[in-house]
């Protein structure tokens, strides 16, 4: 190592902080452009959907897996489950798709 | 909502976003290790960056000797899409608590943080994204020193389950407006699309999944504003 790891951890850590903190510092007043406003609203559909899918399909051992815990966390989530429900059903529908899956295999 | 409530409601829904967490932190402790990091180093790191795929990046940075600007335009690349979201929650957050408690949260603006606090109705106050620091935090640590510390402790089927725990989440939180507002639906189906197309086109896929959700993320949000904007009433942060 070229640099002390805690000169590398420093850098990580100020970067990062910058990028979610200014945003946050500059624009502090309350924006009245309906565009930005009407932007910002479907600002974190847009970026959730992008992240999940289809990142979801890499998330696990197997694609079959990953499709099965995909199909259930859609139903539970379409049925308006709560955060936790919607997650651990995934969970174990992964679980589940796998053993089967090593059994089969 | 009192500051006790929101607080109470972000430690609720910090418990998945740990529970994600802990199997996503686990793999970098066990990496961190593997490259020959210490495990108090493995822990700094989680503590004070809390985000997954820079931290993984700037382990392999690290590891490889790499120079410090090169840390840093990594760690700007990667992490750049947390200002749109830091961007979104300054219209957010509640207008009537102390200015300085943003600066605190802007620390825990995670993808998982900032999605549960987003999704909540009307103005969130700062103090709902303490109460889901205050689990996910920790989770995201204890994971790291679990991860490095053990190396093989938890099974491969378990971090494989827990893996879509996230996914799960987020799916709750966009999936329930989306069966109700008509716009919201095509923008998570447009979403989806446009990140996938990232994933599988020849030249596109070269593109850094930090940036695919940046492009993703302007052009679908952007589209909608355009196309559908959103009245004082039923949307933006007054809602």
């Amino acid at each position: 190592m070229t640099h002390s790891i805690y000169a590398y951890i420093l850098v990580m850590a100020v970067v990062t902080y910058l990028i979610r903190m200014l945003p946050l510092a500059l624009a502090k007043k309350e924006i009245t452009s309906p565009f930005i406003r009407s932007f910002l609203y479907y600002v974190p559909y847009a970026c959730l959907a992008a992240m999940t899918f289809p990142a979801i399909l890499n998330a696990t051992e197997y694609t079959v897996s990953a499709v099965a815990g995909f199909a259930v966390a859609m139903l539970a989530a379409y049925r308006e489950k709560s955060l936790l429900t919607v997650a651990l059903l995934a969970c174990a529908a992964v679980f589940i798709a796998e053993r089967i899956l090593t059994f089969v295999i | 909502m009192n500051r006790k409530e929101s607080f109470a409601r972000g430690l609720r829904d910090g418990i998945p976003i740990a529970l994600g967490y802990f199997a996503v932190s686990f793999t970098f402790g066990m990496m961190a290790v593997g490259d020959g990091l210490r495990v108090s180093d493995a822990v700094l790191i989680s503590l004070t960056n809390l985000t997954s795929a820079g931290q993984f990046a700037g382990l392999s940075i690290i590891s490889a000797g790499g120079s410090l600007w090169e840390m840093a335009l990594t760690q700007l690349v990667i992490n750049l899409r947390y200002s749109l979201m830091s961007f979104s929650m300054s219209q957010k957050f509640r207008r009537d608590e102390p200015g300085a408690g943003r600066y605190v949260a802007a620390f825990g603006m995670t993808d998982e943080i900032f999605a549960v606090s987003a999704s909540q109705q009307g103005r969130v106050s700062v103090f709902y994204n303490y109460g889901a620091m205050c689990v996910a935090i920790p989770g995201w640590a204890l994971g790291t020193l679990a991860g490095a510390v053990s190396g093989n402790l938890l099974p491969d089927f378990m971090v494989s389950a827990l893996g879509v725990a996230i996914y799960g989440m987020f799916l709750a939180i966009i999936i329930p407006p989306a069966k109700k507002d008509r716009t919201v639906f095509l923008v998570v189906l447009a979403g989806m699309a446009i990140s996938a197309l990232f994933a599988v086109a020849p030249v596109l896929r070269r593109v850094s999944s930090g940036f695919v959700i940046i492009i993703t993320t302007v052009v679908v949000a952007g589209a909608a504003a355009w196309l559908r904007p959103v009245s004082t009433e039923e949307g933006g942060t007054e809602k």
